[in-house]
């Protein structure tokens, strides 16, 4: 009895010990003081900026960026808990509350661009060239024309909100459809379903090939897309890696980033997806 | 119909060309996946045999617990965890999050049940009096054991195939505890992920060819193995 | 014997095994001489299997000890125990091989020892070859016959060359032609190199073949422990009596007791039988079916035979060359005639019939008292 009570104890360390092993071996465990966690959105990785910034910058740094691609409301979650070092998101106000929390220091804007409000060309509700977003909503409304959401606490997501609020009225029971996927997925049902979509520039770009929805309203200044960088505050949270969050942030808003933000996307869009910092608008966006 | 013929075209490409992301990726996802697969064997294995023959106080509840372990949400793996390795949670001070070791963590504690119920499973097939018999012959306990983990092989190696798809086919887990970075945590799950969330289908698909490909390799490699040691 | 370290001898005492609670084994005594073969004999479920067990050093006994050579066994020393057990070999009910080919499966107690290939190979060849399976060497042990199998199985143990082999019975499965040739192959062998053998049937038929001592285990009990000879014509009790295929059993009443002799009164009326016991005491007649004449009904004159009786013909058996004829003398008798003289007789169901039977070739068995 004894023996096999023993044998099974010991059965259990040898797996902890073979994790530790595992662990400490087999992938050369992250180095303390080196690794900088980058929370962001999804639209800045799944438009590949991020895969020619961050490997810049870790040449330029030696330092090694984890980068997560979460989603701005995630994002900003993390940076309130301490578990990233450094944020990149576009949810001005939601950046501010993360500010005031004290959870966040030092925002500054790196680059912006917009959302439009896209639907099928035959634009059934009419919405084309509506200079209020928040108009083009209701119209959509009041049409009786489907609208698709993100529906994932994205910065996406979130701007389409205020724009609701800014409309006056919560989104419509019926007509309305939430993904809860990420922003080429949404669009593909948009397009699929014949619906109308707020969506950022980038990603109606990268996906106009299969998409059958065309740009319809743009231009209000409540479609400025603002992306700003947040360190986490180390005076909250001693572990993060302050020094590291300081410069990947100087990084972003120095010369030779904005050269590569100014440049990206024209190559395979004929058009730039982002602009950088100096092309005029405040980190509020307006 | 046109997207899986461009897909399988873009797989042949990558493959053909060598691809080095796709192969970095390709080979990461095969290093964990048999790194967690390999811990779970060998630390899965004895508990397993300890539970196939031993009778003791809490046994049942050790293999309700195992057998449970053995549908375990990856999901729910992956949450535990990241709460585990969060900054700020009891872990936190390994700076284990957002690294490979925490993507095999997370595998090794999704395949370790399947190992541990598997091999029960396959030791308590094997007719119980042939223990005796072994002993009869003058098998000390280590020899008995490794007798019929060796009777039980072609069960065994069913698990070990069993927890290796396993691991390399789940994404949620390691898509939390790892973190999908690129050259460092991105295996062919998450990428796929990734590249259906930026709408490259044909990307997408290609991953997914490879993942099966890889898959179907392992487990054919493996299958070979049980199969050549098939003595009726 | 008390314990002289002769190689080979193995010895229970005081021994008893409970299992949930409850007695399912005890044996105050039971020794197995050097060289000797002895056979246990037991019902399935007799505890023959549990005996085997505890003697093989596979299972620690609840009570009492195991002595090999002398020596009272360990139990709690694991190395030493294995040491001890590694003296024996063990023969298992079914052949219980593993999925490996023959000769690997012959070899695995040599590898379990430790010895080099090269040995191993070179002890097994010869025992291959013994059992007639050498042509079967890279075979895999699945594709097999049962008879193949068990000669396998055999095979494994013997190439041990153990000082002690315990057989459980090891011919249980085999068909009845399979079993006659191999038991006559594995008889040669064990009086051949005098292996010290315990050797566990439940068949009559096996038991005399090998073994030259029987102990009968009854109920976990041993019942009766003797030479084949004397369990079988002089069983100790009605069971073990019954258990040796003793199918006439009348129970009587001493009545008169002289010169050796033995007056039963019974059911079936007076009867003589050689042996001894007091006046009155309560006994049984025991007597072999071979032992038992049928003779045409009326006064007898033409038998040697003490006994006579009177009776009507209950039952007819018929097997192989002989029938079975069971008659009703008020208390059942159990004839086996050949058939020429069953035929001579003109015997069917209801025909009275005379019974006779030597009183020397009835035994007299004591009852505990009622």
């Amino acid at each position: 009895m004894h023996r096999v009570r023993v044998g099974i104890v010991a059965g259990l360390a040898l797996g902890v010990v073979a994790a530790a092993i595992g662990v400490g071996a087999g992938c050369g465990g992250s180095e303390p003081g080196r690794d900088l966690i980058l929370a962001t959105t999804t639209s800045t990785q799944d438009s590949g900026l991020l895969d020619v910034l961050v490997p810049l910058f870790e040449e330029r740094s030696g330092l090694r960026v984890k980068t997560l691609a979460v989603g701005t409301g995630e994002a900003l979650a993390m940076g309130s808990r301490g578990e990233a070092d450094v944020l990149l998101t576009h949810a001005p106000d939601l950046e501010q509350a993360l500010l005031d929390s004290g959870a966040a220091t030092n925002r500054r804007l790196v680059m912006h661009n917009d959302f439009v409000i896209a639907g099928p060309a035959g634009d059934p509700a009419g919405v084309r060239g509506t200079p209020r977003a928040a108009d083009a909503l209701l119209r959509i409304v009041a049409e009786g024309e489907t609208f698709v959401s993100r529906g994932d606490r994205s910065g996406t997501h979130h701007r389409e909100r205020s724009l609701w609020r800014e409309a006056g009225r919560e989104p419509p029971g019926e007509g309305y459809v939430e993904t809860g996927q990420g922003m080429a997925a949404t669009l593909l049902v948009a397009s699929a379903r014949g619906g109308y979509v707020l969506t950022d520039r980038g990603t109606h770009l990268a996906l106009r090939a299969r998409s059958e929805l065309v740009p319809l309203v743009e231009g209000d200044g409540l479609l400025l897309n603002v992306y700003s960088v947040l360190e986490v505050s180390p005076e909250r949270f001693p572990g993060v890696n302050h020094a590291g969050a300081r410069a990947f942030a100087d990084f972003l808003v120095g010369d030779e980033a904005q050269a590569v933000v100014t440049g990206f996307g024209v190559e395979r869009f004929g058009q730039p997806l982002f602009f950088p910092r100096a092309a005029g608008a405040d980190a509020e966006g307006r | 119909m046109d997207l899986i013929a461009r897909g399988v075209v873009e797989a042949l490409r990558l493959l053909a060309g060598l691809d080095a992301g796709v192969m970095e990726i390709l080979l990461l996802s095969l290093q964990l996946s048999g790194l967690a697969t390999l811990l779970a064997l060998v630390a899965g294995v004895p508990v397993g045999t300890a539970l196939a023959f031993h009778r003791f106080r809490g046994r049942g509840l050790v293999v309700a617990l195992v057998n449970t372990g053995m549908g375990l949400p990856p999901v729910v793996v992956g949450l535990f965890v990241s709460i585990l390795l969060w900054r700020s949670g009891p872990l936190g001070m390994l700076e284990m999050l957002y690294t490979p070791a925490a993507i095999v963590l997370a595998q090794l504690v999704i395949a370790y049940p399947v190992v541990v119920g598997l091999t029960m499973a396959a030791l308590q097939q094997i007719d119980p009096k042939l223990r005796d018999q072994l002993e009869g012959l003058g098998a000390s306990r280590a020899q008995l054991w490794a007798t019929l983990l060796f009777e039980a092989r072609l069960p065994v190696i069913a698990a070990v195939i069993a927890a290796f798809g396993a691991v390399i086919s789940e994404v949620g887990a390691v898509m939390m505890v790892g973190g999908n970075i690129l050259g460092y945590t991105r295996v062919l799950t998450t990428a796929t992920v990734l590249e259906t969330r930026k709408g490259n289908f044909d990307v997408a698909i290609a991953l997914s060819l490879i993942l099966l490909g890889l898959s179907f390799a392992v487990t054919w490699v493996l299958t070979h193995v049980q199969q050549r040691g098939v003595v009726r | 014997m008390t314990g002289g370290a002769r190689a080979g001898s193995l010895e229970a005492r005081g021994l008893g095994v409970d299992f949930a609670g409850r007695s399912v084994l005890e044996i105050s005594r039971l020794a197995v001489e050097p060289g000797e073969i002895l056979t246990l004999m037991g019902h399935n479920g007799s505890g023959k299997t549990t005996l085997l067990r505890v003697l093989g050093l596979l299972q620690p006994p609840t009570r009492g000890e195991v002595r090999l050579d002398g020596e009272a066994v360990p139990w709690g020393r694991r190395r030493r125990l294995l040491a001890l057990r590694r003296r024996m070999a063990a023969v298992m009910q079914q052949p219980l091989l593993c999925r490996m080919s023959v000769a690997r499966n012959v070899a695995l107690g040599l590898r379990f020892r430790g010895l080099p290939a090269r040995e191993v190979e070179a002890r097994v060849a010869p025992w291959l070859e013994r059992l007639g399976i050498a042509a079967l060497r890279d075979r895999p042990a699945g594709a097999l016959s049962g008879g193949e199998a068990q000669r396998v199985s055999l095979a494994r143990a013997l190439v041990l060359e153990p000082e002690l082999l315990l057989l459980d019975e090891p011919f249980a499965a085999l068909d009845a032609p399979t079993r006659r040739e191999l038991l006559a192959d594995l008889g040669e062998i064990l009086r051949g190199a005098r292996v010290t053998t315990l050797f566990a049937t439940h068949d009559r038929g096996e038991a005399l073949a090998l073994g030259e001592r029987i102990a009968v285990l009854i109920g976990g009990r041993l019942a009766q422990v003797g030479p084949a000879e004397e369990i079988f014509v002089r069983p100790a009790s009605e069971e073990v009596a019954r258990f040796v295929g003793v199918e006439t059993l009348v129970p009587g009443r001493a009545a008169a007791v002289g010169d050796g002799m033995v007056q039963v009164d019974c059911r079936a009326g007076r009867v003589e039988v050689v042996g001894s016991c007091p006046v009155g005491a309560p006994v049984v007649v025991s007597v072999r079916p071979e032992e038992v004449t049928l003779l045409p009904p009326g006064p007898a004159a033409q038998s040697s035979a003490r006994n006579h009786l009177a009776g009507r013909v209950s039952k007819i058996t018929p097997s192989d060359a002989t029938l079975r004829v069971e008659v009703d003398c008020g208390t059942p008798f159990v004839a086996v005639v050949t058939r020429p003289s069953f035929r001579e007789l003109g015997l069917e169901v209801g025909s009275e019939v005379g019974v006779a039977f030597k009183a020397t070739a009835a035994h007299l068995i004591r009852r505990p008292g009622d």
